[in-house]
């Protein structure tokens, strides 16, 4: 008998229809959406006359635009307060609650998601962002889409899509020392290149991500996009099942034993087989940098820039190092950095916060060093506060804002000046990604943080 | 969506791998609430320097070249699912891009918008950025009808693969949004059947 990978069991439950020589109908159960990708949707709801097919399983928030500072105050860039009322308005005009500014809810959509139980085993779940494979950590098929796709859920709850290839990565043994869960998915990266995954939907497996955190394997899948993947998700196990009980839209009682007795199904069988399969022993990965200009270009921080990249040719190659103003051969390990942002939707959950407090408590960030800490959520940030965090931070000189999608692509005023280096746990370092001219490394929170106490790039081996 | 008319024009090489969605349209420029009027800042970054002036090197600010045709490196597209960057491109006057490698977000934006994605061999995309190298002026006829893409001065010439479902959405100047709410009632049967969520 053919056996099911848990992409089969999951698409083929969701599937309305199929249409011949085409696409599938696929059911959305989750539809997330936000200031910068709705508005054309909505209008097009308007023109075509229609409702919201089914508001209760669309969820909204104000994420990309918003302040991290003074956020009771009316947002100063006109633009973005534009967008943002602009939500507010096609909210309240649709009927729809919204988790805006003020609202003890608010956060990056990928953040608020799965703390507050709304993301859930074996659902399928779409957003207009690109990182919508966060969600994948909890076994859903979770994807970005465009803002066409946005108004089609919209308007039918419904997407037509071809079901992609399918990849295992397998990862085995124990992270070393000072090694985290984004050093693991840098490193994964590095090897398949930014273009690797394109095509595929992603299952991470192996005993290695098996002992992740969620917060950690949300980190992992949140990046499944950076080698092009369609998505990236891990079967949900114990450790699911523990975070999502109790939270605040998580099935409870009777209805939580039903839902769980289906998540129980949600793995891939002995047997089953990928369009294409990767093993990596953990034990290989160090802490990890980028050093170019997407996050193919990776490198381990033990090793100098190579002197090429398997995806680029020699002029791509030359390009991303002028602009990044780094050479081939050179070590990164000394380099003095001026910025260090920790947030973003891969990397702003509390136990990244933690880390970083963890690591610089009773430290002090170098002078020249501006350090930015931007939790995902209003729930991060006050979880953040009850812990002491924020005085810890406060204490070694970094900065607590308020919660945003940030520095990680400069939509408010969080940005990186021209030619200045920033030590990011964001996803992107592409040319221009923090602000116009802004070079950006790629790290761990715990890279990061050191970072900022050092004043330039060191190795957390040497410092933990 | 307006009809996908047969194209025959110049085109303009970008041989640059892995252009992310970023740089087509930087994120700033996402604040708008229309689809409208984003080709404006299609490539800024790259088109302008940082005091505002042209960059001469930039292949849009060289007038050799220019077209409805977008030639660029493999795996274009990557990174942001942002539709903006479809509606840049379409807004600048681009109608098809030719590569030898999409990124998938992108792709589908673009048949979403009446934007063309040609793959084609890595071959082929190498010897159309020759061809263009020795002659800017090379003419290019794309004809989605038959799926082909030709160059009849240089006796280029390659199919494509087009999904026949996006063919004809394309040809018919047909949006996903029109078929998918002719399903509902299709949609409401299945949940009640199958939604556990």
């Amino acid at each position: 008998m053919h056996k099911k990978t848990l992409f089969d069991k999951i698409w083929n439950q969701h599937v309305v229809s199929k249409i011949e020589d085409g696409p599938d109908v696929l059911y959305i159960d989750r539809h997330f959406i936000h200031e910068v990708t709705s508005p054309q949707a909505f209008d097009g709801l308007k023109k075509r006359g229609l409702t919201l097919f089914r508001k209760e399983k669309t969820i909204a928030t104000a994420d990309h635009n918003v302040p991290t500072l003074n956020q009771h105050l009316p947002i100063k860039e006109k633009q973005s307060r534009f967008q943002v009322d602009t939500l507010i308005k096609n909210c309240k005009d649709f009927g729809l609650e919204l988790y805006g500014l003020g609202h003890p809810y608010q956060g990056i959509v990928h953040v608020i998601g799965p703390e507050l139980g709304i993301t859930q085993p074996g659902m399928t779940i779409v957003c207009g962002d690109s990182h919508t494979s966060t969600h994948g950590a909890f076994g859903c098929i979770a994807f970005g889409i465009g803002t066409s796709q946005v108004e089609q859920v919209m308007a039918a709850q419904s997407l037509l899509l071809n079901k992609p290839k399918q990849m295992r990565i397998t990862i085995n043994g124990d992270l070393p020392k000072g090694v985290l869960s984004k050093d693991l998915i840098l490193y994964v990266i590095s090897k398949l290149g930014t273009g690797g995954g394109t095509g595929h939907f992603i299952e991470y497996a192996g005993s290695t991500i098996r002992n992740l955190s969620m917060e950690a394997r949300m980190t992992v899948c949140n990046m499944s996009i950076e080698m092009g993947a369609r998505g990236g998700f891990i079967a949900p196990d114990e450790t699911t099942f523990e975070y999502v009980k109790d939270r605040t839209f998580a099935p409870k009682g009777k209805d939580f034993e039903t839902a769980l007795a289906y998540w129980k199904t949600l793995y891939t069988e002995e047997g089953a087989t990928f369009d294409a399969e990767y093993h990596f022993d953990a034990a290989d990965i160090e802490p990890m940098l980028t050093y170019g200009t997407n996050p193919g270009m990776g490198v381990k921080i033990s090793k100098p820039i190579p002197s090429s990249n398997h995806e680029s040719n020699d002029a791509s190659f030359t390009k991303a190092l002028n602009y990044m103003e780094l050479n081939k051969g050179e070590s990164l390990i000394g380099k003095k950095i001026n910025h260090v942002f920790i947030g973003s939707c891969t990397n702003a959950r509390i136990e990244d916060l933690r880390i970083v407090a963890n690591y610089v408590n009773g430290k002090q960030k170098a002078n020249h060093v501006q350090a930015m800490v931007v939790p995902g959520s209003k729930i991060v940030e006050a979880q953040a506060k009850a812990e002491g965090i924020d005085k810890i931070l406060a204490a070694a000189g970094f900065e607590l804002r308020e919660p945003g999608c940030s520095a990680c692509l400069g939509m408010n005023e969080d940005k990186v000046p021209a030619g200045e280096y920033c030590v990011s746990t964001s996803n992107r370092n592409f040319e221009g990604r923090q602000g116009p001219g802004a070079r950006t490394i790629l790290a761990s929170p715990l890279t990061a943080a050191a970072a900022a106490v050092a004043g330039e790039i060191v190795d957390v081996r040497d410092v933990i | 969506m307006e009809k996908f008319k047969n194209i025959n024009s110049t085109a303009v090489p970008m041989p640059m791998e892995n252009i992310d969605t970023d740089q087509i349209i930087p994120a700033r420029f996402l604040k708008a609430t229309t689809r409208d009027g984003f080709g404006e800042n299609l490539f800024v970054d790259w088109r302008k320097e940082s005091d505002g002036t042209e960059n001469e090197n930039f292949v849009l600010n060289n007038d050799l070249y220019r077209g409805e045709i977008l030639i660029a490196g493999r795996n274009f597209g990557c990174g942001s699912s942002r539709e903006h960057a479809a509606w840049a491109l379409y807004d600048y006057g681009f109608r098809v891009v030719v590569s030898s490698f999409f990124a998938d977000i992108f792709k589908g934006n673009a048949l979403n918008n009446g934007l063309l994605p040609i793959t084609v061999s890595p071959e082929f995309l190498n010897q159309i950025f020759e061809l263009i190298e020795s002659n800017p002026t090379a003419n290019f006829a794309v004809d989605l009808e038959k799926q082909t893409f030709i160059c009849q001065t240089a006796a280029l010439e390659t199919s494509f693969e087009v999904n026949a479902y996006k063919k004809h959405c394309l040809l018919n100047g047909l949006d996903d949004t029109d078929f998918l709410v002719s399903q509902k009632s299709e949609i409401e049967v299945f949940e009640k059947e199958h939604v556990i969520a």
